[in-house]
Order: C-alpha cells, then sequence, then structure tokens
C-alpha cells in the first residue's frame, strides 16, 4: 500500500471556453474505512485560482496551509493576486525543497491567466510540472479518470456544458474505485463568477 | 484493545474511552482515565503508545493554559484543534507522536464541536468519530442510530449500545470505560461503566 493511497482522493480539473471547472470527490478515508464523507481537497487560493491537492490529507493540509501563507505574503509585498504560472512554480518550490522526504501529495492547479486564460496543470510529488490544455487528473481514481475524461472531454465548452461533463467524469471514476467517492464538490470558475456545487453520487 | 469515540448532540459533545492500560497481552489497569480536560470547556480523548499520550496531552494542555494567561481569553475549540494539528504535523517529520485525539468542545458562538486529529496529523470536524478497534463497531452503530441534535438521554443511550457491542463483539474488548460530556456549563465527568473493578491490595 502506498501512502499516496491512504486515505483515498480523486481530483480532476477541466479547461473551457474562458473557463475553468476543478472537481473532487468528499471522501476522507484511513485506508478501507470511511472517517468523514465531507472532506474539502479543493481550497481557493483567489478569487481565479484554485488548487486541489490529492494524497495524503495531512500533508495536504500542511502544505495548503504554507501556500496559503506564502500568497498572502506575495499579495502584501507586489499588491495585486498571484498569476496561476507564478502560483504553480511557488508549488513545485515549495514541493521540491522537500526533494527527499516529500509531502505525500499530487496537486492541481487550476485558473484564469492573463486576459482569462484558463491554465490547468499537475504535478508529481516533488513538483515535476506537468501542463495540458484539455484536462489534468490525480488520485487514486486517477486512472479511471483518465478514462472518463479522455471520453468525455470537448475542447471549448461552455460553463453549463463543462459542469456536466466534469462532474459525470468524476461520478463515473469513483464508482471504479473504493478509496474515493461519497459524492463530489465542484467548482466551475469563469472570468465574472465562481459556481461551487456539491454532488451526490453513489453514497456507500 | 484501545476505544475512543465522541458524538455531538444538542447543545453538548460526549466522548468516551476504554480506561485499560495494557502493555503487550498484560492489563496493568482498568481505570486509567484517558480523556483529559484542556480547560474549562474542551475535552481531549486520546489513545496510542501510553508514553506519548499522557506526554502530549499534558504539553497540549498546559499550552492551552498558557495562552489563555497570556492573552486573557481562552482558545476556542478550533483554534486548540488547529494548535494540536500544528504540533502533531511538525512532530511527524522528526520524532512523531503515536497518538490519535478526538477534541471535544464547547464554544459560546459555534456550539458543540468534535474533532477528528489522528496521529498524522490529519484534521477533520466530525459530528461522530472514533478510533481503535472498537470504532469497527462504534462507528457502524453509530452510522445506524445517530441523528443531529439528539439529546443527552439518547446520546449515553447509544454510547451504551456501541460500549455493549464491543465487549460482546470484541475479543479484544476492554472491560471499563469512562464517558464525559462538554457543554455551556463546561466539561465534566459524566459516568463510569464498569464490569471489572481494581481490587484494592489488602493492608498488610
Amino acid at each position: 500500500m502506498s501512502i499516496f493511497e491512504y486515505n483515498g482522493s480523486a481530483v480532476v480539473a477541466m479547461v473551457g471556453k474562458n473557463c475553468f471547472a476543478i472537481g473532487s470527490d468528499r471522501r476522507l478515508g484511513v485506508q478501507l474505512q470511511t472517517i468523514a464523507t465531507d472532506f474539502q481537497r479543493i481550497s481557493k487560493i483567489h478569487d481565479k485560482l484554485f488548487i486541489g491537492l490529492s494524497g495524503l490529507a495531512s500533508d495536504a493540509q500542511t502544505l495548503y496551509q504554507r501556500l496559503v501563507f506564502r500568497h498572502k505574503l506575495y499579495q502584501l509585498r507586489e499588491e495585486r493576486d498571484m498569476k496561476p504560472e507564478t502560483f504553480a512554480s511557488l508549488v513545485s518550490a515549495l514541493l521540491y525543497e522537500k526533494r527527499f522526504g516529500p509531502y505525500f501529495c499530487q496537486p492541481v492547479i487550476a485558473g484564469l491567466g492573463d486576459e482569462d486564460k484558463p491554465f490547468i496543470c499537475t504535478m508529481d510529488s516533488i513538483g515535476a510540472k506537468e501542463l495540458a490544455k484539455d484536462f489534468v487528473v490525480a488520485g487514486t481514481a486517477s486512472e479511471s479518470l483518465y478514462g472518463a475524461c479522455e471520453s468525455m472531454f470537448k475542447p471549448d465548452l461552455e460553463p453549463e456544458e463543462l459542469f456536466e461533463t466534469i462532474s459525470q467524469a468524476l461520478l463515473s471514476s469513483v464508482d471504479r474505485d473504493c478509496l474515493s467517492g461519497w459524492g463530489g464538490h465542484v467548482y466551475v470558475v469563469t472570468p465574472t463568477e465562481v459556481k461551487e456545487r456539491i454532488l451526490k453520487g453513489r453514497m456507500d | 484493545m484501545e476505544c475512543v469515540f465522541g458524538l455531538v448532540g444538542n447543545g453538548f459533545a460526549i466522548v468516551v474511552a476504554d480506561t485499560s492500560a495494557v502493555n503487550s497481552i498484560l492489563v496493568h489497569k482498568s481505570n486509567e482515565d484517558k480523556i483529559m480536560f484542556l480547560d474549562s470547556h474542551k475535552l481531549i480523548a486520546a489513545s496510542g503508545e501510553p508514553g506519548d499520550r499522557v506526554q502530549f496531552t499534558e504539553y497540549i494542555q498546559k499550552n492551552v493554559a498558557l495562552y489563555q494567561f497570556r492573552n486573557g481569553i481562552p482558545l476556542t475549540t478550533a483554534a486548540a484543534a488547529n494548535f494540536t494539528r500544528g504540533e502533531l504535523a511538525t512532530a511527524l517529520r522528526k520524532n512523531p507522536y503515536s497518538v490519535n485525539v478526538l477534541l471535544a468542545g464547547y464554544d459560546k458562538e459555534t456550539g458543540p464541536s468534535l474533532y477528528y486529529i489522528d496521529y498524522i496529523a490529519t484534521l477533520h470536524k466530525l459530528e461522530k468519530g472514533a478510533f481503535g478497534y472498537g470504532s469497527y463497531f462504534s462507528l457502524s452503530l453509530m452510522d445506524r442510530h445517530f441523528h443531529s441534535g439528539m439529546s443527552v438521554e439518547e446520546a449515553v443511550d447509544l454510547v451504551d449500545k456501541c460500549i455493549l457491542e464491543i465487549r460482546s463483539r470484541l475479543v479484544v474488548a476492554p472491560p471499563n470505560y469512562v464517558i464525559k460530556i462538554v457543554d455551556k456549563d463546561g466539561a465534566r465527568e459524566y459516568a463510569w461503566r464498569q464490569s471489572v473493578k481494581d481490587t484494592p491490595a489488602p493492608t498488610a
């Protein structure tokens, strides 16, 4: 058993037309035992930037606290929000700092950059960035997420269609994974608004 | 072996812990109180390595007290839980404490709350939670019989159901339990459930 699979997780992000969506499951488990069904893996950094942290829940919480801290310092010094590309580099740097004793997390970063161009990216636990134009996945359900996204994703979807696509991909993937599931949490972000929705799935 | 569990009811939180001090196959003591008063309105029920458990809970207790002396206001339950998590998280990559904690408290603003913090420093707010071998039984029973806004009588009934189930179905079941409650009037010992009494040594 890998430490990445200790708590169970599924995180996915997709790009649409001038928008993006990021979603995750809601289970917090300890191996096969479910502790809670309202766990948050996706966090808002600012209005147009989100991060989902798959992997070990404890390290996800630690990493999130460090990232928020660094982003607040940046805001104070620069008097502006971080660009998604910059933030991705920050995450990468924080992860690589711990090269030989890593945080057991695989982050998914999604944001709107200059001229509201969507940006999505994932990383391994030591900060090797993997940029994508369409979708990125992470967590114990990543294999089934790849399949679902590969078959459901279409480029340039409008926000509402994008929500439907990411939700269906997430829900069908976690049904094939024992360690993730118990509903989902999806954010759809457009230049003007953030829509947060909680999904009910197979609650078993 | 160790059984610690707790739940949140209407205006109170209740925590239960077994009272066996066990080393390998030997029971040293069956009236060891594993639930500590953090301050007037907080309870910390801990399980794990006995040395770590005593050392760690005492450390948290004294630091919560120190904060109150310095600032004149007590920590909220959420703040105490986050402090506890922080300590476990920093210890995790140095020399970890093998301690799992259920932290129950009552705050004027937020009412009763229960926090799950395991030795890897995963923090989560729950309505019902459990640690140890007893969790296999107490979690299932609480899933079946728990509802939000339970009265003290209902909650104690449920606790007794859990204890009965553990005693009858768990091979390594501890005989005795202590039940503590925290509500607006503060934290207090509610009752003991003893099936074995420690006989005092005859005086010479």
